[in-house]
């Protein structure tokens, strides 16, 4: 059975894969970091609706995460490409949106939007275990010095949940790198996509599919390892180690920056 | 003595169908240290909590430099404060928590110049300065630039005292400040109080150390059942206690 299959093409998509390949990479990783940007927003968002002393922002939070938790993420990104124009009446999603510096294409930004409200449901449950991790008696010293509640969230209650958010956010981009996968099915040309067309012109599955998993396994396995020094440079505080919160960011971030920096 | 900072008239608080203050009525004069004793459940943590509004009261009023604290007249009525206000009066009020209660993620320095900076705005090398000089009172001069995980349970409430002064406050509050505290090292705590007491400051003290009470307070007041049943000088308390559940309760903890 395995003689069946073409290694050669195999080892072409994995150590010469060409330069739209490449190119479909980085609408994965881009789509991915945005809707993932967005969730964090959304989810923090609707977090603090959820404890609003007025009820109807209380029920839009409850309502929002049933809506998007309760049904397919497939389901969503159709109903926003599709879908979201029809209903609104308005042009939500153009065909490309001119961004000035360059354009974006349409699906593409429905496929940001699905993803990215979707996440923003998941964030939601996420950021609210974390700022319920934190001790009561934090938000009422803060008070009892004459904070207001937002100030007390941005300056005492967030940075100390963020110990308590920033591993299964970790999770969660792990996830969204993969599921990135599916805005396929409306026409984005992403590193499944590449696959997929590669695979309908040869008729080779096997070669493409398994090319295009180790690609994906490469991209969430550089994440890990990214991941894995965030959390241990910011556990280094559990232990006692005098850095602040804000060094132990940056210091967090240190290795992410080292590719940038070059 | 004349000069009114705090007070409570008729306060009653209930959690839900439990009423734990049944009408308290309080007056605490400029300078004055009053300790609050009695048993859990009498109702004292939750009266210190309602004069800076971390509780709501269902009934009666509690004024601080006469401001109502938490509510405004509405129509005769009284309907509770916007929370930029509720803010602004909690500045002039300290309170120092039974569980300290410091910033984790900041430094003994952090936690004391956060609100002055932030709430007040007051300049940071300023705070800075009035920060060092407040821990240098409560004798942490030393500790700047430690994180309260690495302090003593002491220190950690020495830097809680401090931080509740960088707000100048007129009244400060302490909810039972050594209860949580190895025995050893409530002496330190007790005796920045003391000192604070001594120099003028305005304190409400929930508290069972009446050692302290004999020290520095003006007047005790003894609460049961969500009434203050006895009230005096220190003296009153030690040597002719009236009410049976005070000398009950004083037998205890003596």
């Amino acid at each position: 059975m395995l003689g069946a299959v073409d290694w050669h093409v195999i080892g072409q998509r994995i150590f010469h894969p060409d330069h739209v390949f490449f190119r479909a990479m980085y609408t994965t990783v881009y789509i991915a970091v945005i809707a993932q940007v967005m969730g964090v927003v959304l989810g923090l968002l609707a977090a603090l609706m959820r404890t609003s002393k007025i009820l109807p922002l209380r029920w839009l939070s409850g309502f929002y995460v049933l809506i998007f938790r309760g049904t397919p993420l497939l389901v969503q990104i159709f109903f926003v490409y599709y879908g979201a124009n029809l209903m609104l009446g308005f042009t939500l999603i153009p065909n490309t949106l001119n961004l000035g510096l360059f354009t974006l294409d349409g699906a593409i930004l429905a496929g940001i939007l699905a993803l990215g409200v979707n996440e923003g449901a998941y964030m939601r449950e996420i950021i609210r275990a974390g700022i319920d991790s934190i001790d009561r008696g934090q938000m009422e010293a803060a008070k009892s010095l004459g904070m207001r509640y937002t100030l007390a969230m941005r300056r005492i209650i967030l940075p100390q949940a963020a110990r308590v958010i920033v591993p299964p956010l970790g999770n969660e981009f792990n996830n969204m790198l993969k599921t990135t996968s599916l805005v396929f099915t409306i026409g984005v040309y992403e590193m499944f996509s590449d696959a997929e067309i590669h695979y309908s012109q040869t008729f080779q599955p096997v070669e493409y599919f398994l090319a295009v998993a180790f690609w994906y396994l490469v991209l969430t396995g550089v994440w890990s390892l990214i991941q894995a020094s965030i959390e241990r440079r910011l556990s280094a505080s559990e232990r006692g180690d005098e850095l602040s919160f804000r060094e132990r960011l940056v210091a967090a971030w240190a290795p992410a920056g080292a590719f940038v920096r070059r | 003595m004349s000069d009114v900072v705090m007070e409570a008239v008729d306060v009653h608080k209930r959690f839900g169908r439990l009423e734990v203050l049944k009408g308290i009525s309080l007056d605490v004069s400029k300078g004055e240290t009053v300790c609050i004793i009695g048993a859990s459940g009498s109702g004292k943590t939750t009266f210190i909590r309602c004069i800076n509004h971390l509780e709501k009261i269902d009934d009666g009023r509690i004024t601080v430099n006469g401001h109502l604290i938490g509510y405004r007249q509405h129509h005769g009525k009284l309907v509770e404060d916007s929370e930029a206000s509720i803010a602004k009066q909690r500045t002039q009020i300290g309170m120092v928590f039974q569980r300290f209660n410091l910033f984790p993620h900041k430094t003994a320095l952090e936690n004391v110049t956060e609100a002055p900076t932030r709430v007040l705005g007051t300049p940071r090398g300023e705070a800075k300065q009035e920060a060092l000089r407040l821990l240098t009172r409560v004798g942490l001069a030393d500790k700047c630039e430690t994180y309260p995980g690495k302090l003593s349970g002491g220190q950690q409430q020495r830097v809680a005292i401090a931080r509740a002064l960088a707000m100048k406050p007129a009244l400060m509050l302490f909810d039972e400040p050594t209860s949580a505290l190895d025995p050893e090292v409530t002496g330190e705590v007790l005796d920045v109080m003391e000192e604070l007491a001594h120099d003028g400051m305005t304190m409400i003290v929930v508290t069972h150390e009446m050692g302290f009470a004999r020290k520095a307070a003006d007047r005790v007041v003894m609460m049961d059942g969500g009434v203050i049943i006895e009230e005096g000088t220190p003296e009153h308390f030690f040597e002719a206690p009236e009410h049976d559940r005070t000398k009950q309760f004083l037998s205890k903890i003596l």
